[in-house]
């Protein structure tokens, strides 16, 4: 038992290792691929972002509307539901807009990019890179890198903003709460401390799940149910890992 | 000032082991410069792994590979890729980017190492797609070709950049026999007229002998013959003619390892 629990500590141990060196070799290729292949990073910002506004929209609406109607219910109890604006707001930007957001990046655009590394090593696409003296890490990887840590903030500020839109439609259109109120509580509420540790998510989310996307990729074993694996464990590994740095985060912002 | 070798590729006594499986065990070769050498075996005799070790995608674990009198080992990844430049590699499934055209697929390796114009891409990629003859198929995407289209496409891609080595990797698996006998034909047009070295790994005779200058066949992880497609066929070794009539069983046995039948199906073999 000793034996094994060794060996798969050894193995993490190892593996660990060899993820961060994976990073600081896209940090190495980062500023050359944007200075001289920005198009290959605009058209995955593009595969990552822009092809994932459905869903963002989709759930950040009926989030907000959900925050709404929690809020209203619980604060009118209180009659304090002129501050559910506040309330949204607070829950949209620090928490539920970069959570929510990462774990559905992860979702939708981690597995896309897990798997279309995966099949292109199964298909021996990137060893035919770099027998054409073209190194696959900078011409595959790091623009997918780039276009997820680009795409997620700006997905994550999407969220939070249709989120709003939702809390307002539930709460001033349907339950009457007053327009101004709404917004004025939620001006007073939210400071800028409250937006960076927002941002401050999102870009770190959206570094970590582009990172375990395109590591599980590169790293699947080249068969179709090697790719498959490498697909399901983005989501897993990437929703454990974005809940452990909003946990990390909020600790230190607070 | 040296004189230009006969030898484009030596490799001596190689070594190489996949776990705890040794497919190499000092082997040595040469690849003639200008000539269609066919790297020939059974399955699972590690030709495509020499294609591998030849081109460094994976190293040795012992033992000297030269190319143009350069040992590879040496190379850092610049000299490397400086190196794969001079290769042509056609992959067994063609390996065509999926999301690029077949048109993009050929520019690829132009648009990648060279700063010539959209015009002069467009005329060198339309000579190489009209050499395999797929002019017409320029705008099509991989998914939409066949299997001999798409090997097509790749030697066109593998041959963009001029190479001095192109390298085949079972150019003729799954082809039907007029794709067989087009790939087969513009290897040998290739060669001769672009005045290149070929490798091909494969294992059909038949195709190997109609246009190889020279083969090596390869089994536990050595030659175990080598010369002109005719010399192999007149050879007395039990293992090259079991080889080049495709017998079913001899040297190379028919069955894999196991325990014995009737004890197996006895079940005596589990107690």
């Amino acid at each position: 038992m000793f034996r094994d629990l060794y060996y798969n500590m050894f193995d993490f141990v190892r593996t660990f290792g060899a993820l961060q060196l994976f990073f600081l070799r896209l940090l190495m290729y980062s500023p050359t691929v944007l200075w001289r292949r920005f198009g290959l990073v605009v058209a995955q910002i593009h595969n990552a972002g822009a092809l994932s506004l459905v869903i963002i929209i989709i759930s950040g609406f009926f989030v907000g509307a959900v925050l709404g109607l929690q809020g209203f219910s619980n604060l009118s109890r209180f009659n304090a539901e002129d501050s559910v604006g506040a309330v949204a707001a607070l829950a949209l930007v620090k928490e539920l807009g970069p959570v929510i957001t990462a774990l559905l990046f992860a979702g939708r655009a981690g597995t896309a990019l897990s798997s279309e590394i995966g099949l292109m090593k199964a298909t021996d696409q990137l060893s035919a890179m770099e027998m054409m003296a073209v190194n696959p890490i900078r011409r595959v990887v790091v623009p997918r890198f780039l276009g997820g840590v680009v795409a997620m903030p700006l997905l994550a500020a999407i969220f939070s903003m249709v989120g709003l839109l939702g809390a307002h439609l539930v709460c001033v259109s349907l339950l009457g709460v007053d327009v101004g109120s709404f917004w004025q509580q939620m001006q007073q509420s939210v400071e800028v401390a409250d937006i960076n540790e927002g941002i401050v998510k999102s870009i770190v989310f959206g570094i970590a799940a582009s990172l375990l996307a395109v590591w599980e990729g590169y790293n699947a074993i080249p068969t179709a149910e090697g790719v498959g694996r490498a697909t399901t464990r983005t989501v897993v590994i990437s929703a454990i890992v974005v809940l452990i740095f909003d946990f990390m985060i909020t600790a230190v912002a607070i | 000032m040296d004189a230009v070798s006969d030898n484009l590729i030596e490799i001596h006594d190689l070594d190489y082991s996949f776990g705890a499986r040794k497919i190499f065990n000092g082997l040595n070769l040469t690849i003639k410069r200008g000539q269609v050498t066919a790297i020939m075996g059974p399955s699972g005799t590690g030709k495509t792994t020499l294609l591998r070790l030849i081109t460094r995608q994976i190293v040795p674990d012992h033992g000297v590979i030269l190319v143009d009198g350069v040992d590879i080992a040496t190379l850092n990844q610049t000299g490397l890729y400086e190196m794969r430049k001079r290769f042509g590699m056609l992959f067994q499934n063609g390996a065509l980017l999926t999301d690029l055209s077949v048109f993009e697929n050929v520019a690829f390796p132009l648009r990648e190492h060279t700063r010539l114009t959209n015009r002069l891409i467009r005329h060198v990629v339309l000579t190489k797609l009209h050499a395999v003859g797929l002019r017409g198929a320029a705008d099509m995407m991989p998914q939409q070709l066949s299997g001999g289209m798409a090997r097509r496409v790749a030697l066109a891609r593998a041959m963009v950049m001029d190479p001095d080595i192109l390298i085949y990797d079972e150019p003729f698996v799954g082809l039907d026999p007029i794709s067989m006998g087009v790939i087969v034909r513009l290897v040998r047009k290739m060669n001769d007229a672009l005045g290149i070295t070929s490798i091909i790994v494969s294992h059909d005779v038949q195709e190997i002998s109609t246009v190889a200058d020279c083969s090596y066949l390869i089994s536990k992880g050595k030659v175990a013959a080598s010369g002109s497609p005719d010399e192999l066929n007149k050879a007395s070794s039990d293992l090259v003619r079991q080889f080049m009539h495709g017998m079913a069983d001899g040297p190379v046995a028919f069955h894999y390892d196991a325990p014995d039948y009737a004890e197996q199906l006895l079940g005596r073999d589990t107690e």
